[in-house]
């Protein structure tokens, strides 16, 4: 009980005393975590809406294959992407081992997926509701999928935060890739890892209640943001 | 007071139905039936529930797959442009996952026309002045199927069909939606309704297609069927017994 009341009173502290080790390391982790999600929108939500509303030969294999990959094991893309960018890999030239390159790309990696599966399960929905009508309308394809998307907006902001949510607290495939370097690789969820190896238990759970805070906090934006949608039957 | 815009209605009529079958999986919904829609007639298609009375609307509307025979629009196959000139408003209505006013801007959006005031008066005529911002979804039954009018209304269109556009609605709405399809009729519109309200058909149709089993049985004004029918299964309809 005590080394808990110790981590909460820890937590505080590193936070209202602005604590600059803290500060870099959650901005890192943010700033890793929001670029990843960033370009795992721009790849999975085209894709999973194309996956949606187009019928091609393969299309299921595909969907078989996103779906799967929404379960793939962190250490193990870590040990994929560190394999391909460490110096004896086919893109060791890039020279990004152990730098926020490579976490992104592997955090991308975890993320892509679910945005892919559950933007096209969603589309996909959406689309069926909305077929006779458009098809009656001669709704011009683009501007069936800008419809899709926008009219799926709250179910997709839900996509994204759970893709967020993946991404900030990840540890297994960062800590492969980035190599957990002081002021240069360091997250939050690595610092929790390397704190508790020293047997620092107040400051790694300290760290802990900063990122559960975050979590709780998008959480907590997107919950009311869905029930405003639910009163309005907007999903 | 809303005004038409006559230049707009392409002349899409007469509708000619030859020898037309239409599947659903295995299923033949429609069996070979012919049939002519007149210009800027009231048609009312009536018949027993699985008749293929919808199934019929749509294929007018291109929205299935023909199996055999043909339709035309003025000696014209479908094609996008008369279908930008049709509108449909379905038995369910599908309302987008947006407020009125939006629900009225998309059909804009789609259709390249700038109508805000368009828009303004089609809503004040359906009876939703003031709805602009509430939740389209959120309507009631009567004012989710106004609405879903005022779309089509929008759109102008020379042929506006209609499937059982007031089945369970409130009196109010079932007297606006026919007020509406008359005046749309008198500026020029051919309208085909589905509807089993045989009261309805008799105050709003000049013809009347009598649909049983997939097959046409009986086409002719709408006088003349329900003074004379000439099938005993359009008596019978008409008389409220049950087809089998």
């Amino acid at each position: 009980m005590n080394i808990l009341l110790e981590a909460f009173a820890k937590s505080f502290e590193l936070v209202f005393t602005l604590n600059e080790d803290l500060f870099e390391i959650l901005l890192l982790s943010l700033k890793v975590s929001g670029i990843s999600l960033l370009l795992s929108c721009l790849i999975g939500l085209p894709l999973g809406t194309f996956l949606a509303i187009k019928s091609f030969w393969g299309k299921d294999a595909f969907l078989v294959l996103f779906n799967t990959m929404m379960g793939l094991p962190p250490v193990v893309v870590g040990l994929i992407v560190y394999l391909l960018v460490s110096r004896s890999g086919p893109f060791g030239w890039l020279g990004i081992l152990y730098t926020p390159t490579a976490m992104i790309i592997a955090q991308m990696i975890l993320i892509t997926p679910i945005i892919v599966s559950l933007t096209s399960q969603i589309i996909e929905e959406i689309s069926q509701e909305y077929k006779s009508l458009f098809a009656s309308l001669v709704v011009p394809s683009h501007k069936a999928i800008i419809a899709y998307l926008f009219d799926a907006r709250y179910s997709i902001l839900t996509v994204v935060l759970a893709g967020f949510g993946r991404a900030i607290s990840e540890v297994g495939a960062v800590i492969i890739v980035g190599g957990n370097i002081d002021h240069l690789t360091r997250v939050m969820t690595t610092t929790i890892v390397l704190e508790t190896s020293k047997g620092n238990l107040s400051l790694a759970l300290a760290l802990g209640i900063i990122l559960l805070s975050i979590a709780l906090t998008t959480n907590f934006i997107l919950i009311r943001l869905k029930i405003r949608a639910k009163r309005r039957m907007y999903v | 007071m809303y005004k038409s815009n006559k230049k707009n209605l392409i002349k899409l009529t007469p509708i000619e139905v030859i020898d037309l079958s239409v599947s659903l999986g295995k299923d033949l919904i429609l069996d070979k039936i012919s049939c002519s829609i007149k210009n800027n007639s009231i048609t009312a298609v009536i018949g027993p529930n699985g008749a293929g009375k919808s199934i019929f609307l749509q294929t007018i509307n291109g929205l299935t797959n023909i199996d055999y025979g043909k339709i035309t629009f003025n000696k014209i196959y479908n094609n996008d442009e008369i279908r930008n000139k049709q509108a449909m408003v379905f038995q369910t209505p599908t309302l987008l996952r947006r407020n009125v006013k939006s629900n009225m801007d998309f059909v804009s959006n789609v259709k390249n026309k700038n109508g805000k005031l368009i828009i303004k008066n089609i809503l004040k005529r359906v009876g939703l002045e003031g709805y602009d911002d509430k939740p389209a979804r959120l309507l009631s039954g009567g004012e989710k199927q106004r609405l879903s009018l005022a779309r089509a209304l929008f759109i102008e269109p020379s042929v506006l069909l209609l499937d059982e556009p007031t089945a369970n609605l409130d009196p109010f709405s079932l007297k606006l939606i026919e007020e509406i399809i008359l005046e749309e009729s008198k500026k020029g519109a051919t309208i085909i309704l589905t509807t089993h309200d045989m009261a309805q058909a008799k105050r709003l149709a000049s013809d009347i297609i009598f649909f049983n089993k997939g097959k046409i049985l009986e086409q002719t004004d709408a006088n003349a069927f329900f003074r004379n029918p000439l099938t005993k299964e359009a008596k019978k309809y008409i008389n409220g017994e049950i087809l089998l």
